[in-house]
């Protein structure tokens, strides 16, 4: 889906965008978690791909994203960054949106259409 | 062969991801494939979170020859009590700040010995070393 059919369908809006071609990107896949912790240990699927949905909005959640070649976090429950953080996202080209849903709503309409989970526990690989 | 050492300061969640954030530039700069920079950058992002929220503060240090990436993360205390509980994933002893920063479920070491091609780890209550490298050549993990 393109991120920008998601954005519509979450009313998000951009927190801070710094690839002007962003909206128009395909993703296949959702991490959905506050623990960074899980985000780093249960990713599998391709980054380019993958949308990291949070209500963590500080700067480790912009640092994990980088880590794993994410380049676009959505926050929910109205949750944004700080002016330092918009600073870091920027110098990480990084792309973030916030919606008022919380959650488990916005999972839940992206879950519907189709959109698939980005993590596995995979206790054997750890 | 390049040398590049970091110092780190306990509890600076506002610098935390910044040295891991430079290691996986250089290594991109040494054409690592975009796989393994992604390990490099896990690996190293969640030991340079270990040692803010669980040290004194240390430092970091980073090794590049023409077979090996290695990253030592050396801290002053307090030390691992129990080496063998700490690999278990799900075992943490963060603190409740660590856990609202979104770290501290105690996957950390787990997951770095997951993503490494060597793992060294030696503690004592005077402080922890950890030694983790990747194979530059050839595939490995």
């Amino acid at each position: 889906m393109k991120l920008q059919s998601m954005i519509g369908l979450l009313q998000a809006t951009p927190v801070t965008v710094n690839d002007p071609y962003i909206a128009f990107k395909e993703y296949l896949y959702v991490s959905c978690t506050d623990l960074m912790s899980d985000a780093l240990a249960m990713i599998c699927t391709n980054p380019a791909q993958t949308i990291l949905l949070t209500g963590l909005a500080n700067g480790q959640a912009l640092r994990t994203a980088e880590m794993m070649d994410i380049n676009v976090i959505i926050l929910c429950r109205n949750k944004t960054l700080s002016e330092d953080n918009i600073d870091l996202a920027t110098s990480m080209e990084m792309n973030v949106f916030t919606t008022s849903l919380p959650m488990f709503e916005a999972v839940g309409v992206l879950y519907k259409e189709g959109l698939k989970t980005a993590t596995r526990n995979d206790d054997q690989n750890i | 062969m390049m040398i590049k050492t970091y110092d780190l300061e306990a509890n600076d969640f506002t610098a935390a991801g910044s040295i891991s954030s430079d290691i996986k530039k250089i290594a991109k700069s040494y054409g690592m494939s975009v796989e393994m920079i992604r390990r490099v950058a896990v690996a190293c992002y969640e030991a340079e979170i270990n040692m803010i929220i669980h040290s004194h503060g240390g430092q970091i240090q980073l090794n590049v020859d023409d077979d090996w990436f290695t990253i030592v993360f050396r801290d002053t205390g307090p030390g691992i009590e129990d080496l063998e509980l700490a690999m278990q994933p799900g075992w943490t002893t963060a603190s409740v700040d660590a856990q609202s920063m979104g770290f501290g479920a105690g996957m950390g070491l787990p997951n770095i010995k997951k993503n490494v091609d060597t793992f060294e780890l030696l503690s004592s209550p005077k402080g922890t070393l950890l030694r983790i490298g990747f194979r530059q050549k050839g595939e490995s993990v």
